[in-house]
C-alpha cells in the first residue's frame, strides 16, 4: 500500500513542477533588462523597464480594451442562454427537441476551433448576401460567435449543478400555490447561483483568452489582445509580453484566492445556520 | 388549467431560445461548410460557385467534387492529416501517463489538502492558454533557459535543437491539456470504495495486482472522458504546432486555416474540415455518451 502512494505523489509534485516552471520562467524574466529574452542580464536587472513598455503600447491597450468589453458581453449573454439550456435539460423530462439540444450543446466544447471559427464566419458571410447583416465582420461577429461556445460551458455547469438536487424544493413551492416564475427566482436560481458565477468567469476567460475562432470572424480594426499578442510572438520572443503574462497570472491568482475565501465564508455560513437550524428543533 | 397551460407554453419557450441560438449559430453553419465543400473555387464575391444555377429556365444542382480530390491526390494533405492523428495520439497517451498518477495522488490526499491541490491544477487554465504556449518558446529555445541550464551545468557543449521539433508539440499539448485529463480522473477516482482495495489486500492480493484489478477497470470511464477531450481538440489543433512546431510538417489544422487565409480557396478549406469531422464525429459522439451518463449518475 505504502510504495504506490509514494509513487503517486512523486508523480504529482513533477507534475506540479511541470506545470509552474513556464509561468515562473514567464515572471523571472519580466525583470530581466535584456532585449535577448532568456539571457539574464544580472547587472541591469530585475527593472521594470518592460512593464513601462508595456503600459505605453497603444496597440495593446486598445486590444485589450476591446478583449475586456466582448468578453464581458459574451459571458453575461452566455449565462442566460446557458441557464436556459441547464434548466431546460436538467428539469423539463424527454420533450420534444431534447435530443437536440443536447446534442448541439456539448458538441462547441470538444470542437476543434478551427471548424468553428471557419463555420461561423461562412455563416456570418452567407447571412450578409442573403438578408444584408451583418455588414461585414467584426466586434459584433467576435461577440456572437463567443457567445455560442461559451453557452455550452455554462450549460454543463448550471445542468450538473441541477443534477445534484432533486426537484423535491420546487414541487413543495408549486403545492403550496407558487406560480413557476416565481418558483424559478425563489428557489432554482438561488440554487445554481454558484454555478452561475462559476459559469460566467469561465465563459468570461473562454473569451478573453480565445485566439482562433476570433482569428476567423475579426476584420480590420477589431484585433483583441489574443490576435496582438499571437502576431508579437509568432516571430520570437519580445519581453514586453513577459510583463503582461505576469500582470494576468497575478489577477488571476488574486481573483481566485478571493473567490475560494468567500466560498469557505459561505460554507461556513451555511453550516453554522444548519446547526442553529438544528438546535432550534431540539 | 389556465395556469397549466401558461407553464407549458414558457417551458416551451425557455427551451426554444437557446435550441434556436445554437440551430443558426452551430448546425446552420456546419451546413454551409458541407455545402460550399462541394464547390469550385472562383475569382468572385463569394469566391466559389453557386449549388443552384439557372439554365434555358431550368433549375440545375452543380456538384464539385474537385477540392475533394485535390485533397486526395496530393501528398502534403494526406501526410499532414495522419501526423496530426499521430500527434494527438501519442499527446494523449502521454497526458494519461502523466495524469493518472496525479489524479490519483490527489483523490488519496486528506480531504483538507484536496482543494489546494484541484485548485494548482486549474490555476493555470485560468490563465492565457496563449501565453503558456508562448513561455516553452523562452525554455525550449536554443538560447533559452533548457539550454542555457544544460550548458553551463556541462552536460551538453552545443546547444540542442528542441524548439521546431515533434517534442515541443507534443510537450505543448501535454502542458496545455493536462488539466482536462486529470479533472474526470480526479472527479472519477475520488468516488472509488476503499473498502474494495481491502477487501482485495485481505483476500491476498498484492497491491499492484489490487490497482490492476479493482481501480483501473473502476476508473475507465475518467480515463475514456479525459482521453477524449485531450484527443478531440488536439487532432485541429493550431496555436501550438504554429508557435513550437517544425515549419515542414503541417498539422491539419494549420492547413485548414493557411487554405483560407492564404489560398483564399473556401472549398478546400471547408472540404478539409468536413474530413477532420468525419474523423472525429465517433469520438465525439463517444465523448457525449460518456457525459451523459456521469450527468445521469449524477442524478
Amino acid at each position: 500500500m505504502k510504495p504506490r502512494g509514494l509513487l503517486s505523489r512523486i508523480a504529482l509534485a513533477l507534475g506540479l513542477v511541470f506545470l509552474y516552471v513556464p509561468i515562473i520562467s514567464m515572471i523571472v524574466f519580466s525583470f530581466n533588462n535584456s532585449r535577448l529574452v532568456t539571457v539574464w542580464d544580472a547587472a541591469h536587472s530585475p527593472t521594470l523597464k518592460w512593464y513601462g513598455v508595456l503600459l505605453h503600447n497603444e496597440q495593446i491597450l486598445t486590444a485589450a480594451w476591446l478583449s475586456i468589453r466582448i468578453a464581458l458581453t459574451a459571458a453575461s449573454a452566455a449565462v442566460v442562454l446557458g441557464t436556459l439550456a441547464g434548466v431546460a435539460l436538467a428539469r423539463f423530462g424527454a420533450y420534444r427537441g431534447r435530443m437536440l439540444l443536447a446534442g448541439m450543446v456539448t458538441a462547441p466544447i470538444v470542437m476543434p476551433e478551427v471548424i468553428t471559427g471557419l463555420s461561423l464566419l461562412l455563416l456570418f458571410v452567407a447571412l450578409g448576401q442573403l438578408i444584408g447583416w451583418p455588414k461585414g465582420v467584426g466586434a459584433v461577429t467576435i461577440a456572437l460567435a463567443h457567445i455560442t461556445f461559451c453557452m455550452a460551458y455554462v450549460t454543463v455547469v448550471v445542468q450538473s449543478r441541477l443534477a445534484g438536487f432533486d426537484e423535491s424544493l420546487e414541487e413543495a413551492a408549486m403545492d403550496l400555490g407558487a406560480r413557476p416564475l416565481k418558483v424559478f427566482f425563489r428557489i432554482t436560481l438561488p440554487l445554481i447561483l454558484p454555478a452561475i458565477a462559476s459559469g460566467w468567469l469561465l465563459a468570461f476567460t473562454l473569451s478573453w483568452d480565445d485566439l482562433v475562432i476570433t482569428q476567423f470572424v475579426a476584420g480590420p480594426g477589431s484585433s483583441t489582445l489574443p490576435m496582438v499578442v499571437f502576431s508579437k510572438v509568432r516571430f520570437g520572443v519580445t519581453p514586453d509580453v513577459n510583463a503582461l503574462a505576469t500582470i494576468l497570472v497575478l489577477l488571476v491568482a488574486t481573483g481566485i484566492a478571493i473567490s475560494s475565501l468567500w466560498m469557505r465564508y459561505q460554507q461556513r455560513r451555511r453550516e453554522r445556520d444548519l446547526q442553529l437550524a438544528a438546535a432550534a428543533n431540539l | 388549467m389556465a395556469v397549466r397551460l401558461s407553464q407549458a407554453m414558457g417551458r416551451r419557450l425557455i427551451a426554444a431560445v437557446p435550441t434556436l441560438w445554437l440551430l443558426v449559430l452551430f448546425l446552420i453553419p456546419f451546413l454551409i461548410v458541407f455545402r460550399i465543400s462541394f464547390s469550385e473555387v472562383r475569382l468572385a464575391i463569394p469566391p466559389y460557385t453557386p449549388l443552384l444555377s439557372w439554365h434555358h429556365g431550368a433549375p440545375h444542382i452543380e456538384v464539385h467534387w474537385s477540392a475533394y480530390s485535390f485533397l486526395f491526390t496530393d501528398p502534403m494533405y494526406v501526410s499532414s492529416y495522419l501526423y496530426s492523428l499521430k500527434v494527438a495520439a501519442v499527446s494523449t497517451l502521454c497526458c494519461l501517463l502523466i495524469g493518472y498518477p496525479m489524479a490519483y495522488a490527489i483523490a488519496r490526499a486528506s480531504t483538507a489538502t484536496r482543494p489546494l491541490l484541484l485548485m494548482l491544477i486549474v490555476l493555470p487554465f485560468w490563465t492565457s492558454f496563449l501565453l503558456r504556449v508562448y513561455a516553452w518558446i523562452g525554455l525550449l529555445n536554443n538560447n533559452g533557459v533548457i539550454n542555457n541550464v544544460l550548458l553551463s551545468l556541462g552536460v551538453i557543449h552545443h546547444p540542442l535543437a528542441l524548439l521546431q521539433t515533434d517534442f515541443a508539440v507534443y510537450i505543448g499539448i501535454v502542458y496545455s491539456y493536462l488539466p482536462f485529463m486529470i479533472l474526470p480522473l480526479y472527479a472519477n477516482l475520488e468516488k472509488h470504495d476503499p473498502a474494495l482495495l481491502e477487501a482485495a489486500a485481505d483476500l491476498g492480493a498484492r497491491p499492484w495486482r489490487a490497482f490492476l484489478a479493482v481501480t483501473l477497470p473502476q476508473s475507465l470511464p475518467g480515463i475514456a472522458a479525459g482521453s477524449l477531450l485531450v484527443f478531440i481538440p488536439a487532432v485541429g489543433e493550431y496555436v501550438i504546432p504554429t508557435l513550437l512546431g517544425r515549419p515542414d510538417q503541417l498539422m491539419i489544422g494549420r492547413v485548414l486555416s493557411d487554405e483560407f487565409f492564404e489560398n483564399r480557396d473556401w472549398p478546400v478549406a471547408s472540404a478539409v474540415a468536413i474530413l477532420i469531422l468525419l474523423l472525429l464525429i465517433v469520438p465525439i459522439m463517444l465523448f457525449q455518451r460518456v457525459e451523459r451518463r456521469q450527468l445521469e449518475a449524477a442524478q
